[in-house]
């Protein structure tokens, strides 16, 4: 295992695209040493920030306050990444397999526009979890992330496929422009939940303050939700889904699209 | 001073067809020969084209900046083209920015483009453009047929006043050309109507239809002697069963010059999306018959772009089909525009005969001098992959490789499996560069012989044709070798072509009430002043009836 420890915390945010799996691998201690890190425009080496030990490897374990550390775990295909501290913007953005864990916080654009593999995150995350970037099409194309802590705005925007899991409370715009996937809410969410939503399905455990363009379209206990909450329980996140605990009230929209989206919202008995 | 020694050279206005032979240059030219002490470029094993004319695309001016602000989805995944001493920042993609437009055109040995389609209102904008757009010599077309001045003239049978207002627009914008889009379909679009039949009376007036426009332009074209012919954009552009309406176009014409852009928009059968099929055999046929005419292709290439036309209301339903962006733009009194996003997909029947209609007319029309390479760029595809396209016309093989994707319902409505035709490097060169030069009256491109503007690609030699034209070992342009060993060393400013028709001063006091009338702009700052078009080179206008050979 390669473990790197943050020196210091930078004033500048650091752009440090190396500390991916795939760039690490195969690498000797001195070449990890000299990857090139962008500190506002200049150009320095891995080891002006970290102290760096171990071996190079898919497994890598990063330690300290990494809130200016941007970009990590960008691209990755495979491996594991550990961040013992905070992360800090567009952790995992792009990336297509392996997982990443954080046990602090991260903040925003958390896995934009990723493909696979799996993003935990044992304290709160920022806005624009799985994020389509400003002007792209379409956000997260797959892969999961989970948020144990609450989450920011504009969670889901553009997703077109995956998995969004978050226990505490979401802030405004959750699931904007989606047009697939799946988005669980166990705390639910504040304003304009599914706000232009085209496709998708948002499941939240507590009532939301729905947009006018949604309708209501019946109270049953959808047979997937059966197999899936199977799934969401294997990865922490029970949901109900018995007929004598309860029902989900459906609404579709967003119909100033229009759309096809689901929000499933728990009714308890 | 430079010689380019042994190579085989390709000039079909010169019936030079792969001789291995000297070609020279000084002062920018090209000349009989040189002294001993010319820098040479052996050019032993490649071949020896004239720089790559385009005789219609979409470089610069206010649609294609609306289009490059419209798609930034595209323009994050494009290749981008970094700062160095030699050159600007930009990115490629879809839309090229205006310093990576000249950059790739001549990286890829093209060294003229026809910006088709120019508003005299947006002419300021779109020569600024041109400016930043360097290495290649520039025109523009400016646009006319739905120029409500110039049809409320048409209305009162005033042709001899529609003359003179067209000729002094032409000067106005420094264009080169005049353009005539849906030739009263746009006029109507405005009123949220379109004119697709050639004898619909245009939307706000009683007797005007787009035959008349048609006709008077063409007319106003030949009177003024202007070096390329009116440049049309039929009525009924990409809608199923349009052939009809594009050979009634031709005879509309009576045998006046006219140049048919984008003909593949424009000949399909059918009667509706679910029969359409490819009408490239009828159209051709006529075409074939017509001397008088020239055209480009228009082809259609698989794969991302955006569409830009003036044809408002085409772009009003091709936004329905797509359901994704649009965007519409009103040119006062003048024109109209629409740019929508689109993705030619090879599982969509429509796209498929779209595809191979292209391609059909390339093969199908017999003098490859009256038709000229292009995809309407960025309509039917980008510029930069002109080279697939010849790919495809050089070897039957590699299209029958391609039609294997589809099924037998598609195939059933192509004649594209049927045809053999291959072309040879002389013909690739004459749609590529001497052709488009010809159609475009500009005497100094397009050839290589003496006096000869001294813009010249020169490629590997090699089977593999799209790569081969993708990437030349050298280009030269106006003498200076801008592309040595496959790299761009050198860029400098392109020239603009303008002409300036023959019209009496007087028909300014005609004008200059209707301006205050109805422009937003006085008509004291509406012309485009010579100082403003860098580069500007007046071309005279001195077409005498036959064709330039």
């Amino acid at each position: 295992m390669l473990t790197l420890t943050l020196k210091e915390l930078t004033t500048v945010p650091l752009e440090a695209e190396a500390l991916c799996p795939d760039m690490l691998a195969g690498l000797s201690l001195e070449a990890i040493r000299a990857l090139p890190v962008l500190l506002g425009k200049r150009s320095l080496r891995l080891d002006d920030f970290f102290s760096i030990e171990g071996e190079g490897g898919e497994d890598i374990e990063i330690r300290g306050d990494l809130v200016k550390v941007k970009w990590i775990g960008r691209g990755m295909t495979r491996g594991r990444i550990r961040v013992v501290g905070n992360a800090g913007m567009h952790l995992g953005a792009y990336m297509k397999g392996g997982s990443i864990e954080v046990t602090g916080n991260a903040t925003d654009w958390v896995g934009g526009e990723m493909s696979g593999g799996s993003i935990h995150i044992a304290g709160n995350a920022g806005g624009q979890l799985g994020c389509a970037y400003r002007g792209s099409m379409s956000g997260m194309s797959g892969g999961t992330i989970l948020v144990e802590g609450s989450a920011g705005i504009e969670l889901g925007m553009r997703m077109k496929r995956g998995l969004i899991a978050v226990r505490g409370p979401v802030r405004d715009f959750a699931g904007l422009q989606m047009k697939g996937g799946t988005i669980v809410l166990m705390s639910g969410a504040e304003l304009r939940t599914g706000a232009w939503m085209i496709r998708g399905t948002i499941i939240s455990m507590k009532p939301l303050r729905l947009l006018p363009t949604f309708s209501h379209a019946c109270d049953y206990n959808p047979m997937f939700l059966g197999v899936y909450s199977k799934h969401l329980a294997k990865l922490g996140f029970s949901i109900p889904h018995d007929v004598h605990d309860g029902t989900y009230r459906r609404y579709t929209g967003d119909a100033a699209v229009p759309g096809k989206g689901e929000l499933l919202v728990w009714q308890p008995r | 001073m430079l010689r380019i020694r042994n190579g085989k050279v390709y000039d079909p206005a010169h019936n030079v067809n792969g001789e291995v032979r000297d070609v020279c240059i000084a002062d920018g030219k090209i000349v009989a020969d040189v002294d001993a002490s010319a820098r040479t470029i052996d050019a032993t094993g490649m071949i020896v084209f004239p720089g790559g004319v385009d005789v219609h695309t979409h470089i610069g001016g206010a649609a294609l900046n609306f289009a490059r602000g419209l798609i930034p989805e595209q323009h994050r995944k494009a290749t981008p083209i970094f700062h160095s001493p030699e050159r600007r920042a930009g990115i490629i993609g879809t839309t090229p920015t205006t310093f990576a437009t000249g950059y790739v055109y001549a990286g890829m040995g093209w060294t003229t483009a026809n910006e088709a389609a120019v508003p005299v209102l947006s002419a300021k904008h779109t020569h600024e453009e041109l400016h930043d757009t360097p290495i290649i010599d520039k025109t523009c077309c400016v646009l006319m047929a739905n120029n409500e001045l110039v049809l409320d003239l048409l209305e009162n049978d005033e042709h001899e006043r529609a003359k003179e207002v067209v000729a002094w627009y032409v000067w106005a914008a420094k264009a080169y050309g005049i353009k005539a889009v849906n030739p009263g379909g746009v006029a109507g679009w405005k009123w949220g109507k379109d004119c697709k039949g050639l004898s619909d009376v245009v939307p706000g007036y009683k007797k005007v239809t787009p035959s008349k426009i048609v006709a008077a332009l063409a007319q106003i074209a030949d009177d003024l002697k202007l070096p390329h012919p009116v440049h049309l954009h039929c009525n009924n552009l990409g809608a199923p069963g349009n052939a009809s309406t594009t050979i009634e176009t031709m005879k509309v014409l009576e045998g006046r010059r006219a140049h048919l852009a984008h003909l593949q928009y424009h000949a399909y059968g059918g009667d509706d999306w679910f029969t359409m099929r490819s009408a490239a055999v009828e159209i051709a046929e006529h075409f074939n018959a017509n001397p008088n005419l020239t055209c480009d292709a228009g082809a259609v290439l698989f794969g991302n772009t955006v569409t830009v036309t003036a044809d408002g209301p085409w772009q009003h339903l091709l936004y329905q089909l797509t359901g994704r962006k649009w965007g519409n733009l009103d040119v006062e009194n003048e024109t109209g525009c629409g740019v929508v996003p689109y993705v030619y997909k090879e599982k969509n029947v429509v796209n498929a005969v779209q595809w191979a209609v292209g391609l059909e007319l390339l093969l199908l029309i017999t003098d490859p001098w009256r038709i000229c390479l292009t995809t309407d760029h960025p309509n039917g595809a980008t510029f930069w992959r002109y080279p697939e396209i010849v790919q495809l016309l050089m070897s039957f093989e590699f299209r029958k490789e391609q039609l294997k994707q589809f099924p037998d319902s598609t195939l059933s409505r192509m004649v594209l499996p049927e045809l053999t035709r291959e072309y040879t490097l002389g013909e690739i060169a004459t749609i590529t560069s001497a052709g488009p030069a010809r159609t475009l009256g500009l005497t100094q491109k397009g050839h290589l012989g003496v006096g000869a503007d001294a813009d010249i690609a020169i490629y590997n030699e090699s089977t593999d044709v799209a790569k081969m034209f993708a990437h030349p070992r050298y280009v030269l342009k106006g003498g200076e070798v801008i592309v040595e060993e496959g790299e761009l060393r050198k860029s400098g400013l392109g020239r603009q072509f303008a002409v300036k028709p023959q019209y009496d001063e007087s028909i300014e006091d005609y004008l200059r009430p209707l301006f205050q009338q109805h422009y937003t702009m006085s008509f004291e700052n509406y012309p485009v002043s010579c100082e403003r078009v860098h580069g500007l080179e007046v071309q005279p206008c001195n077409y005498c009836g036959t064709p330039h050979r």
